[in-house]
Formats: structure tokens, C-alpha cells, sequence
């Protein structure tokens, strides 16, 4: 409403300069009036300010900020001010506003180089991460090999719910994926295959790709952004509420108690959830060798047994226990990781995740390797 | 929705009519009247659990109570234009029991972040501005650009009321402003809210067990007990209210002893 008239009046008495302000000096007002009364003053020489706030109507933080700038900015910066018409509230913010120009510092800001400092510490920090997994996992197997001479200690009542939550709840999820990973190396088995007038060797793709790699990487994959980012969140949230320090001060050990049931639990649920997947895979491979190329379910089993074998599904399932530990590791040690803020949480749980499945599929190579020399 | 464009601005600020709040089967308040009046700054005590931060919310329009109404200027809060409602609540400061920092922003960040959405001024000057209501709290100039995982209990506390002054409220909500502040530090906080409260013609209403702020700032108290407000008047007319839990409450012995600060501190300055 007097928006309009926001203005001011400068008056130089004698050594000193008296500034009237009228009209609402408010945070919605400041755009217009800052730097202005800056700018005015810049010129002019006094060593003392005095406010008279006849003419104002409003005044808020904003405002008093502005005006205090008036004894900043002049030729040589006022010694004293006052304000010698206004009410005792007038005062109070002037003075909160002219002590506040006091101490403040520069931001910090983004330099060229900070790329390659980015890098360097990334590569450290790469570095320290590996050093800190192989660490935890030598603490983990220490924890372990004392719950195992006191099986008393184990929490079997935890790790039943979490096996529960890890592989119950996932086990659908596995299930269809497989079915449909399985239903399309069919089809690209029966395109591919067609043309030499060899499909049934299309059982032999579905076979040996489900059995021996994908059902494993697939269940893994899913357990590390399923279960793995469910770790880190829940293990972080309890750290940032302290719940963690607390359980130390019970003389709880958190190995022990939060650690040791989530492995247990991925090293029970592993196994089971990737036999499902091979067998929702095969079931997924089987319907399309039906539909497509029709190869019976008889013809699909006698051809699986003959040429693929039993031998394949171990394979498979060997690698699934050191897969599931892997994971429910690297879950809780980004979970204990977490520091007091939000963002680190987020941090931490994205880092989970990306590690768990950056491992897996990296040692799922290795077995690989390692297969191909043993000739198995 | 349209809604009502016009409010009264010589009416209450806001008003409770008849409030029932309820968590289940289980009842906080029942049939609750409540004023606050422009420019004044009420104090709200009662026993753990009473439900003082509960209606504390349903004031501020964080929770919508279960029967009656809150009325903001003279108006149902439910019949207020979006945009009318919108302003209303620019005008609110509220500082949290915790200080609900934006763990992700500093501190002067977070001061930052209601100027960047409600006003146009220049980067420059919102972060001096934001600076200045840090010292104004009583932070040193150095948290400005901390985290708020690296402060303390009690410098959240005062970095949370930085952010609810921010825009300058005309309505300042405190959630046990002064828990988990120093002596020192409670009464400069009680002066600064008096001198903003002249200036700015602020009211506050404050949720507090500090019976220094409740004896030294606060105009009226309002007794929440029995699921509701039976009175809310100076701290003279209440303490001699007939009911055990407020004369259990006003004439414990840090209740006398608060008392007693005030009375010398009044004979040595008058």
C-alpha cells in the first residue's frame, strides 16, 4: 500500500548525517532500495549517524540492514551512531543490524583444477574403499568363527525374518524376471538356429546360459538393489539416531547383532532363490521351444539331460553362497558407514548398490576363468 | 476452490474453535478454545504428553484436527482463497523442537532457502542477510557455512531460529525455543524475541518449560490441562487458578525461585 513511498531523505548536520527513512523498509522492499543509500553516501565525510524514523512505518530486519549500511560506506566509516526519533524497538533491530556487519567471510568457490583434485581423490578414495571391504570382511569372519563356537549367540529369530524379507518377499520378483530372461534366449536361439535347421539346440542355449550364468547374476543382481539398499538404509538410519552407539555402550557388538544375521540370511536365501530362477528360466525357455519350434516338454528334457547335464546347475549354485555373502557385506559396511547427514545416507546406499553389483558380475568372471581351466 | 479473499486484519490472528484432536480412540483435546492476539506473546505449558505440540501443529496448519475450526484473521482456514492462505503462512516463522535443518544445505543455506522462494532480492545481500541473522541468534560468524551434523544440540536449536526469522514473520511459532540453551544464552534469546516483538509488531506463541521466558517475556500463558484450555491469562490471574496440576506446577520450588530472580532484577532496575 505505500510500497511507493519507500524512499529516504539524507541531511548533513555539521559532522554528522542524518538519514530519514519513510515508508515500509521491509524484505519485500529491499530489491529496490539496496545498494541505493550505499551509493549515496559513498561521498560523503561524517562520523556520526543519526536515524530519524518519524516517517517510517514498517521496519524489519531487511530494512535495518540497509539503513545500517549508511555507517559503513561513507569516506571514512562512522565512529557512533543513534537513533534519535523512533521507538525502543527501532533501536533494538539497528543495533542487532549494525553489529551483524561485523564478521562475515567470502564463499569458497569452484576452481578449474578442482577436476583433477576430483579425480585424485576419487582414486584414494577407491583405493581405501577396497583396503576398508577386505578389512571388514576379515572382521566379519573373526565375529563369525566366534558365534560359530557359541551357536547360542546366533539370532535366529532376526535372521528367520530376514531371510523372510531377503528371500521370501524377492522370491516372485526373481521368478517372473528369469521366466522372461529365459523365454527370450528362446526366441533368439529359434531365430538364430532356424536358419541352419538346428532348433533344438536352442534347449542347449537356454540350458547352458540359465544354468551356468544368468539365473545367478540375475538373483545377485536383484538381491544387491533389493535387499543391499534396504541394508545400508536401515543399518544408516540407526547410526544417525545414535541407535548404533547405544547398542556399544549395552556392549552389544554390532557384528554380532546386525552383521552376522543379514550374511546368514543372503547365504540361506541365495541358493534357494537361484534355484527358482533356473527353474522359472527353464520354464520360460521350455513354453517358447513349445510354442516356436515345437519341441515337446519330453523332447526339451531328454535333449536337457543330454547334452547340458546336472553338472551345469552346480555350477551355477556353487557360486551362490560367496555371492551372498559378498553382498550382505558390502550392505552393512556402507550401512556403518553412514555419518550424521541425510545426504550421506543417500550416498552410502547408492554406493551399496553399485558395489554389490560391480562385484558380482566382476567375480562372476573370475568363476568363469576359473571353470574354463578346470575344463568343468 | 475460490474461497474467501478477504480478511479482517483486526481480528485475531488465529483462533481455535471448539477443537478435537484424536490419535485413534485415543483423545488429545476436546471442545478446546484458544486466542492469540496480535501482537502479543503467549506462553503454552502443560504436562508431557498434554498435546501442547499437537495443537501447536494444528495451529500452524501441519495437521487439520479431527472437529471445530482454526481461524486465521477472523476466517475459517478451510475458506480461505489458496493464494490468501499461501501469504497467511509466509507470515509464519516456526522453529522446531529439533530445528529441522535441511541436513544437505549449510546453515546459511538454509536461512537462504525461504528468502529464495518468497522474495527477489540479490544473492549478495540474502547471504548477508542471512549472516546478520546469524549473529542475531547468537551464532558465531564461522557456522555460516557448516553443516547442520556439525552443530550442536543447541546451535540447531538457534540456527532453526535464524531460518523462521528469515522472512521476518509476523506470527512466530517456538517449540521449546530455550530448552538446551545456556542461561546466558536463553536470556538473550527472550530480549532479542521482546525487541523484534516492539519493532515488528511480532506475536508469538511459544510452547515452553522455561519459567525465566514464561515470568520475563511472555504476556499471557495458556494452561493446557483436562484435554483443554480452561484459561489463558497473565501469569498473576493463572498462577492463582484452582486446579492442582497448575498450582502444583506455578508453586514448585523452581517456580519461586524464578519468581524471586524477577522480583530482584525489577527492584534493581526500577
Amino acid at each position: 500500500m505505500l510500497a511507493s513511498s519507500t524512499d529516504y531523505e539524507l541531511e548533513m548536520r555539521e559532522n554528522a548525517l542524518v538519514v530519514h527513512p519513510r515508508g515500509s523498509w521491509t524484505i519485500s522492499q529491499a530489491s529496490q532500495l539496496e545498494g541505493r543509500l550505499a551509493r549515496d553516501v559513498a561521498s560523503l565525510t561524517y562520523t556520526h549517524v543519526d536515524y530519524d524514523m518519524t516517517g517510517l512505518v514498517e521496519l524489519d530486519t531487511a530494512g535495518a540492514y540497509l539503513l545500517a549500511r549508511a555507517i559503513r560506506h561513507g569516506v571514512v566509516p562512522a565512529e557512533s551512531w543513534d537513533v534519535c526519533s523512533g521507538s525502543n524497538g527501532h533501536k533494538t533491530l539497528m543495533s542487532a543490524a549494525t553489529s551483524a556487519v561485523l564478521g562475515r567471510e567470502p564463499e569458497t568457490r569452484r576452481q578449474w583444477y578442482d577436476a583433477f583434485a576430483r579425480i585424485g581423490q576419487a582414486t584414494i578414495r577407491f583405493w581405501e574403499e577396497t583396503v576398508a571391504f577386505f578389512a571388514f570382511l576379515g572382521q566379519f569372519f573373526v565375529v563369525m568363527a566366534k558365534v560359530i563356537a557359541q551357536p547360542k549367540r546366533l539370532r535366529w529369530r532376526s535372521i528367520v525374518s530376514l531371510v523372510e524379507s531377503v528371500g521370501f518377499d524377492a522370491a516372485p520378483i526373481v521368478m517372473l524376471l528369469s521366466f522372461f530372461i529365459g523365454a527370450v534366449i528362446a526366441y533368439m536361439g529359434a531365430n538364430l538356429l532356424a536358419s541352419f535347421g538346428a532348433s533344438v539346440f536352442m534347449v542347449d542355449l537356454v540350458g547352458f546360459s540359465i544354468l551356468r550364468e544368468l539365473a545367478v547374476i540375475i538373483t545377485a543382481i536383484l538381491l544387491a538393489g533389493r535387499s543391499d539398499s534396504a541394508f545400508t538404509a536401515s543399518i544408516g538410519a540407526m547410526k544417525m539416531r545414535q541407535e548404533i552407539d547405544a547398542m556399544k555402550v549395552m556392549g552389544l557388538d554390532t557384528f554380532e547383532v546386525l552383521v552376522v544375521p543379514r550374511v546368514i540370511a543372503c547365504l540361506i536365501a541365495m541358493p534357494i532363490l537361484t534355484f527358482l530362477a533356473m527353474m522359472s528360466g527353464l520354464a520360460g525357455g521350455l513354453l517358447v521351444a513349445w510354442a516356436t519350434a515345437d519341441i515337446t516338454p519330453i523332447l526339451f528334457f531328454n535333449r536337457l539331460n543330454a547334452a547340458v547335464g546336472i553338472q551345469n546347475l552346480w555350477v551355477g549354485l556353487v557360486k551362490t553362497p560367496i555371492f551372498g555373502v559378498m553382498i550382505a557385506i558390502i550392505g552393512c559396511r556402507q550401512g556403518l558407514a553412514v555419518t550424521g547427514s541425510v545426504e550421506s545416507l543417500g550416498q552410502r546406499t547408492t554406493t551399496a548398490v553399485v558395489q554389490a553389483i560391480f562385484s558380482v558380475i566382476l567375480v562372476n568372471a573370475m568363476f568363469a576363468i576359473l571353470f574354463y581351466q578346470m575344463g568343468v | 476452490m475460490a474461497g474467501e479473499t478477504e480478511i479482517d486484519p483486526s481480528a485475531p490472528p488465529m483462533r481455535a474453535v471448539g477443537i478435537r484432536t484424536q490419535f485413534g480412540p485415543n483423545v488429545i483435546h476436546d471442545n478446546l478454545d484458544f486466542t492469540v492476539n496480535q501482537g502479543e506473546i503467549v506462553g503454552l505449558v502443560g504436562g508431557s504428553g498434554s498435546g501442547k505440540s499437537v495443537l501447536m501443529n494444528t495451529m500452524l496448519g501441519l495437521k487439520e484436527p479431527e472437529g471445530g475450526t482454526i481461524e486465521y484473521f477472523g476466517r475459517d482456514r478451510n475458506a480461505l482463497a489458496p493464494e490468501v492462505r499461501r501469504k497467511i503462512n509466509n507470515g509464519m516463522g516456526v522453529l522446531f523442537q529439533g530445528g529441522a535443518l535441511f541436513s544437505s544445505l549449510t546453515v546459511r543455506q538454509n536461512i537462504m532457502v525461504p528468502m529464495r522462494e518468497n522474495t527477489d532480492i540479490s544473492q549478495g545481500l540474502m547471504r548477508e542477510l542471512a549472516d546478520m541473522k546469524i549473529h542475531m541468534v547468537g551464532l558465531p560468524p564461522e557456522s555460516a557455512v557448516l553443516y547442520p551434523s556439525d552443530l550442536s544440540g543447541g546451535m540447531k536449536k538457534r540456527a532453526g531460529l535464524a531460518r523462521a526469522l528469515a522472512l521476518d514473520p509476523k506470527l512466530l511459532f517456538l517449540d521449546e525455543p530455550t530448552a538446551g540453551l545456556d542461561p546466558v544464552g536463553a536470556n538473550a534469546f527472550d530480549e532479542l524475541i521482546l525487541g523484534l516483538r516492539e519493532a515488528m509488531d511480532l506475536t508469538v506463541l511459544m510452547v515452553t518449560h522455561d519459567l525465566d521466558s514464561l515470568y520475563h517475556i511472555c504476556d499471557r500463558i495458556a494452561v493446557l490441562v483436562d484435554k483443554r484450555i480452561p484459561i489463558a491469562d497473565s501469569l498473576a490471574v493463572v498462577s492463582q487458578y484452582d486446579h492442582p496440576w497448575v498450582k502444583e506446577y506455578f508453586g514448585g520450588p523452581r517456580s519461586r525461585a524464578a519468581i524471586a530472580a524477577k522480583e530482584t532484577q525489577s527492584r534493581e532496575t526500577g
